[in-house]
């Protein structure tokens, strides 16, 4: 179950993983996303995003970024292992409905999760533009998948080394502006910063924007509420009443400071990770040594 | 407090004075004491995560059990909701008669070193009790509870649980949703009338509330799990990391998958809140969370565990029910210097268990009674400094007769703490009926069931929390021991 089939680097910090799961790929639809546990005894319940999933193969894709303990366990999984739970897929599908013209913001690993619903929203007959947003270059991922489904794309970096050098609400703010051109719906994921400001770049415009959220979760089936958000003055469970929801509804503040919640645990267990990653090396390389010698 | 081996002396030298249990007068049974439980140090336990209740010796048990006056009239069996045969599984033990007793009880219950554990018998077998009643205390009735797990204990520590035989293949397929008691119960019947039986389970364990919700120190995770084991051994397939509603929908396990029933028996998991300012500060979890957490995740273990656990010095926490004492008594273990519980009515109307209730105040679990936040404060960080508290009053009684609290105008007042455990109740998880429009619900969002516990799609059955709302794990067991025996007498009839 759940055997790993291929593993990429995207970037310094960045995987993608495909691995077995043929039932979670008959039921999968755009914007779900799974549970997964590198360890049964002792492993967090982490949240990912689906970034793929193929039919013919019956193998899911996910992409993550190893920046906590879990995550970085979950990279030094090998083709081949099996991945310990999976459970999916998870959360109400995004909604696909031919709308006219739709504008894809994905921020940083977030342009992962953006793919899925870019395809099923071209496959509905709209017209799809993707703006595709990294720090730098090195980080933009999802390029040519992306470029396969989108009638337009449109690249900025940070830094400027590819694409335009500006933030992602700048071209977005210029498709709004264009007479004709207008977006009839934004669908915005990536890190929350990035998704707040890209529902208030909207508002004004009185654009609908939906925003995929990405919170703290422990069992993903609405049992824990750890996971819940104020949306429009009413408290939703992003796991059974989303990830998706009204942008302009969020309230943004709140949820970044919770999403800080545990933000002196995950610290600790990220440096506990990182000694033990060293001890492993050090470990591995005194023992190459000897075999030379 | 007394020493389990201190409490054993005293039973085995009264034991030794009395005449043999046929012999032996109302009056002579009247007057032994009620046997203890024995209990870990409340210093010492508050410290560790192992079982508090340690359970009766030998001696014990059987003077309890000698206590029972055997009466005509049984009020005991009419407690309970599921009709267990008490007198004879208490004169049983009075003789001696471990293994006969635990077969009585097996008779009609399936998870009794659970129910022994958990239920509230002071308000069901014990309620009516003749002992009691003529103590005029119900906590001086015989302790049935005790003796359940005693017995039920002993089968399981000495390796002779046997498990229920199974009939021979029926070639029907029956699913079951969801792994808690409900559910166990119902596979355990449906399995035993010779179906092919899928337990699907959600998370990576399975057991429901017995394994994510009940503490380690409540209910030993060993016990459920050799539930579970006991299961599997009958044939009985579980597959955990499987969602039924997402995983695969609901009817297509009927089209695709080939089932011929279902029970649907996923819960009440879905947490409330008090819908007041401040729930969604960060330090302000449900006590699902919290104890899902530390029970589950294992957060207790932070040498080993990778899920954080929350740890704060001064933890409030909400409601009166177990849960809320499994919550005050684990913020204990993990490190709180103060854990208060406010509840908005008296001592009288707490619906946790007496036992739990004790234990908690022997912990040192401060409780204000007739008090209420209004709004939970927070620092410019948003994070949890405080709690403001409304004081309540009795009033009139109601016209069922219950005086209800009122709120005493301008008695608010601020309590510093730095984490709430909000412990008021589960509504039904939305998720199955949402993604199965075919099943009927009522407006609070549990599934609607006939007098056979079958629901609004033919041969969809379902019982427990999701019918209930919060109830018990005895009734839960008892719902799904009743939807068993209809299902099995529908597809016998199918085939």
């Amino acid at each position: 179950m759940n055997k790993i089939v291929s593993k990429k680097q995207l970037s310094a910090d960045v995987w993608e993983m495909a691995f077995e799961a043929p039932h979670i790929v008959e039921e999968h639809k755009a914007g779900q996303f799974l549970i997964v546990q590198v360890d049964r005894q002792w492993g967090e319940r982490i949240p990912l995003t689906i970034a793929d999933s193929d039919p013919a193969t019956g193998t899911i894709t996910v992409v993550f970024q190893a920046v906590g303990a879990s995550t970085m366990k979950l990279s030094r999984f090998e083709v081949g292992d099996e991945l310990p739970t999976v459970l999916g897929p998870l959360g109400q599908p995004s909604e696909i409905e031919k709308v006219g013209h739709v504008v894809l913001c994905g921020g940083g690993i977030g342009v992962a999760p953006v793919y899925p619903i870019a395809k099923a929203m071209k496959e509905a007959g709209n017209r799809v533009t993707g703006i595709l947003a990294a720090r730098t270059k090195d980080l933009l991922i999802f390029e040519e998948r992306m470029r396969a489904v989108c009638d337009e794309i449109i690249i900025c970096t940070d830094d400027g080394s590819y694409g335009r050098k500006c933030l992602v609400t700048v071209p977005l703010k210029e498709l709004c502006e264009q007479e004709g051109a207008r977006p009839d719906r934004v669908i915005a994921i990536g890190p929350p910063v990035m998704m707040k400001f890209c529902a208030a770049t909207t508002k004004p415009f009185g654009i609908p924007t939906i925003v995929s959220l990405n919170t703290i979760m422990i069992d993903g089936t609405g049992m824990c509420g750890g996971c819940r958000v104020t949306v429009g003055d009413k408290l939703k469970f992003v796991c059974v009443d989303g990830p998706d929801f009204d942008g302009h509804l969020v309230d943004w503040d709140n949820m970044l400071k919770r999403m800080r919640a545990f933000r002196p645990m995950e610290e600790t267990a990220r440096q506990k990770e990182r000694d033990h990653v060293c001890r492993m090396q050090a470990a591995a390389d005194a023992l190459s040594k000897k075999e030379v010698r | 407090m007394e020493t389990r081996e201190e409490l054993n002396a005293q039973a085995e030298a009264l034991l030794a004075k009395l005449p043999p249990a046929a012999e032996l007068k109302a009056p002579q049974r009247m007057a032994i004491p009620q046997q203890p439980m024995p209990a870990q140090d409340p210093k010492e336990r508050i410290r560790n995560n192992h079982e508090v209740a340690i359970g009766y010796t030998e001696a014990q048990a059987r003077l309890e059990a000698l206590r029972c006056l055997q009466c005509p009239t049984k009020p005991c069996v009419a407690g309970c909701p599921v009709g267990i045969d008490i007198p004879a599984f208490i004169h049983a033990i009075a003789e001696g008669k471990d293994s006969e007793a635990i077969g009585i009880i097996k008779q009609t219950s399936l998870l009794p070193s659970v129910c022994g554990r958990v239920c509230p018998q002071e308000r069901q077998c014990m309620k009516g009790c003749t002992v009691g009643k003529i103590n005029k205390d119900v906590g001086k009735a015989v302790a049935i509870g005790r003796l359940e797990r005693f017995v039920a204990d002993k089968e399981r520590e000495t390796g002779s649980v046997v498990p229920p035989a199974v009939a021979a293949p029926t070639g029907k397929k029956v699913a079951v949703i969801g792994s808690g008691p409900a559910s166990l119960a119902f596979a355990c019947d449906a399995r035993r009338a010779g179906h092919d039986v899928t337990i699907f389970e959600a998370l990576q364990k399975s057991g429901g509330v017995l394994s994510y919700g009940i503490p380690e120190f409540r209910l030993p995770k060993d016990i459920v799990q050799k539930e579970v084991e006991n299961l599997q051994s009958m044939g009985v397939t579980i597959r955990n990391d499987f969602i039924v509603g997402r995983s695969r929908p609901l009817k297509r396990l009927f089209e695709k998958d080939g089932f011929d029933a279902a029970f649907i028996g996923s819960g009440a998991g879905l947490p409330r809140f008090m819908g007041i300012e401040g729930e969604n500060l960060i330090g302000v979890f449900s006590a699902n969370e919290y104890l899902t957490r530390a029970n589950l995740m294992r957060a207790y273990d932070t040498e080993h565990a990778d899920t954080p656990f929350y740890h704060a010095k001064r933890v409030a926490i909400l409601g009166g029910g177990n849960v809320a004492m499994d919550a005050a008594r684990t913020a204990l273990r993990l490190g709180a210097e103060s854990v208060q519980l406010f509840y908005r009515r008296t001592m009288g109307e707490m619906p946790a268990r007496a036992e739990e209730i004790e234990h908690a105040k022997e912990e040192g679990v401060e409780f204000n009674l007739l008090r209420n936040p209004v709004r939970i404060l927070g620092d410019e960080n948003d994070i949890v400094r405080g709690m403001e508290v409304l004081c309540y009053e009795l009033g009139e009684p109601d016209a069922s007769g219950r005086r209800s609290p009122v709120a005493v105008k301008g008695s608010e007042y601020e309590v510093e703490v730095d984490c709430v455990v909000v412990a008021i109740g589960n509504s039904s998880n939305p998720l199955l009926p949402s993604t199965t429009p075919e099943l009927k619900t009522n407006a609070r969002g549990n599934i609607l069931v006939d007098e056979n516990h079958e629901t609004s799609m033919r041969n969809v059955y379902a019982g427990g929390d999701i019918v209930l709302g919060a109830a018990t794990v005895i009734l839960a067991m008892g719902e799904g021991r009743a939807a068993a025996k209809a299902m099995n007498e529908r597809l016998a009839g199918e085939r």
